[in-house]
């Protein structure tokens, strides 16, 4: 359950904008109507060399399964680090690299 | 080019050195004006059908390039082995015998403002009318590598054409080594026929169960979920245990690129897939005669008006069938055949004075196979709305879920009933 997977170029020339696409198998469950109890993502942050270069906080509208697809310029190498945490507390998260030419 | 037909039979054909035309005798009575149908489908051909039986004083000719018409609908019964490419052509001497003038071309342009047709063959078409009924175009290289070169190592058979798509598929499957893989991709919506890839798996799954019961079938699709997807799961379930396995886009399901010579299906987030038999549905849009003259918008479909199935486009264009844009209206060919009759009769209002029907209703059912003496249904009627189409509430159903011992009574007649279907709807499109 809850597999996060990421798919970013193996390499980009410097400068160069590259698409990141990500997705959670999540059921997104807000228990707003229906018995099931409570199982929400409450935000998905990615980061380059530390930094944040995308996130978003996930409400009670968001879907199930939640994907993402940006870009973002590679200026140097990247090592990116992508986390979807849970309103519980507890982290999914996964890593890629990108080298720059 | 070779004409197959006699232009003295025509007499809405004109070609360009022919700028006077002999007027055949038989056609004198026929003065009510010229429909002309392109694409001899379900929507194509059950529109020539109806409207020269409807109207025998309209001058009626259909443009078709195959010279017989290869059913989508049952295709799967051939990969299943329950049939024969034999038993899904039909030929159009049923409808030539009715007084529609076939033409084996195909149309390569409209001339919506001069109301022309341009063959490939070069002859020039007029008509009053022109109900426009091309089917679908695949998106070639939407998925990376997925041309019409790949399809004939991985065949979509999702066109009949001559037949040679699904008899390829049928080939491969029959070809599979033992506990071989077989691979399909599966498009987002909207795509021709929506249950159309589920009763594909289950007749694979029936022929292999047979011929190969070690083989595993991995159908990888763009979607979270699909038409009838609680009654294909039970009846996989039940009759194939585990042989399918079904990847939804969460799952990585959506395939995004394909390497033919390799057998490889690659994921949206690169996963490898190697199979032995790959059936790749890709994504799809309006044929491109539709989309040449303008009449698709950004979606790549053809908006038409609820009531007539004109073009908002274009006047005097009706579209109909897989090409148009009717949600929630599936692209079936019950729908297209539904159909084309309120569109014939729409669009030969005006010229013959019988009225178009005012509250028209579309009627869809589709049957699935999903098994020997197997077979589900869902059925639904619709009316056009201010907005477009909507179901009406409580008129069609869908087939019970049950254990298989309580329901196999059910299923089995539901099996007879889409044969008795199928009969008919060709009936009703060549007879």
């Amino acid at each position: 359950m809850s597999t996060p997977r990421i798919r970013l170029p193996r390499s980009a020339s410097e400068g160069e904008e590259i698409e990141i696409r990500t997705l959670i198998d999540h059921p997104m469950i807000t228990a707003v109507s229906g018995p099931d109890p409570r199982n929400m993502l409450a935000r998905f942050e990615a980061t380059m060399n530390g930094e944040t270069v995308f996130a978003y906080d996930f409400e009670n509208g968001s879907a199930a399964n939640p994907s993402f697809t940006f870009f973002v310029r590679a200026a140097a190498p990247g090592q990116f680090t992508f986390t979807w945490t849970h309103e519980d507390g507890h982290a999914y998260s996964a890593e890629g690299s990108v080298r720059v030419s | 080019m070779n004409n197959r037909y006699s232009r003295r039979q025509f007499g809405s054909l004109i070609t360009a050195s022919a700028a006077t035309l002999a007027m055949p005798r038989v056609l004198r009575a026929q003065t009510e004006g010229r429909l002309l149908v392109i694409g001899g489908g379900f929507g194509g051909a059950t529109a020539a059908r109806f409207a020269k039986m409807t109207y025998p004083d309209v001058s009626v000719t259909l443009v078709e390039p195959h010279s017989s018409f290869v059913t989508c609908p049952y295709g799967n019964l051939i990969l299943g082995g329950k049939k024969q490419l034999s038993n899904i052509t039909h030929s159009y001497d049923g409808l030539r015998a009715r007084g529609v003038n076939v033409i084996h071309d195909r149309a390569r342009e409209i001339d919506a403002e001069g109301h022309r047709v341009t063959l490939d063959g070069g002859d020039v078409l007029e008509y009053d009318k022109l109900i426009l009924s091309p089917g679908i175009g695949l998106r070639w290289n939407a998925i990376e590598g997925y041309d019409e070169a790949a399809s004939e190592i991985f065949p979509h058979a999702w066109w009949g054409g001559d037949g040679s798509q699904i008899t390829n598929l049928r080939a491969q499957l029959e070809a599979l080594p033992e506990g071989g893989v077989v691979g399909l991709s599966i498009p987002d919506n909207p795509f021709r026929c929506p249950p159309g890839p589920y009763e594909r798996i289950s007749m694979i799954a029936h022929h292999l169960k047979q011929a190969n019961p070690t083989a595993k079938i991995l159908a990888f699709d763009s979607k979270e979920g699909f038409s009838k997807q609680g009654l294909f799961e039970d009846a996989w379930a039940e009759l194939y245990g585990d042989m399918i396995e079904w990847i939804p886009a969460s799952q990585d399901g959506r395939i995004m690129r394909v390497d033919p010579e390799n057998k490889l299906f690659i994921s949206e987030f690169g996963e490898e897939h190697r199979v032995d038999v790959g059936n790749v549905i890709p994504p799809q849009y309006a044929a491109s005669i539709a989309r040449d003259a303008g009449l698709t918008n950004e979606s790549g479909w053809v908006p038409v008006d609820q009531h007539t199935f004109e073009a908002e486009a274009a006047r005097d264009i009706h579209v109909i069938g897989d090409a148009n844009i009717a949600a929630p209206m599936p692209k079936s060919g019950y729908i297209a055949n539904s159909t084309a009759k309120t569109a014939v009769k729409a669009a030969l209002a005006e010229i013959t004075g019988r009225p178009a029907w005012e509250d028209p209703v579309y009627f869809n059912t589709c049957y699935s196979h999903a098994g020997a003496d197997y077979a589900v249904s869902v059925a639904a009627i619709f009316r056009p709305t201010a907005e477009g189409f909507e179901a009406t509430p409580d008129s069609g159903g869908i087939s019970p879920r049950g254990p298989l011992s309580e329901l196999s009574r059910n299923r089995r007649l539901e099996s007879r009933y889409a044969d008795a279907w199928y009969e008919s709807i060709t009936n009703d499109m060549f007879s």
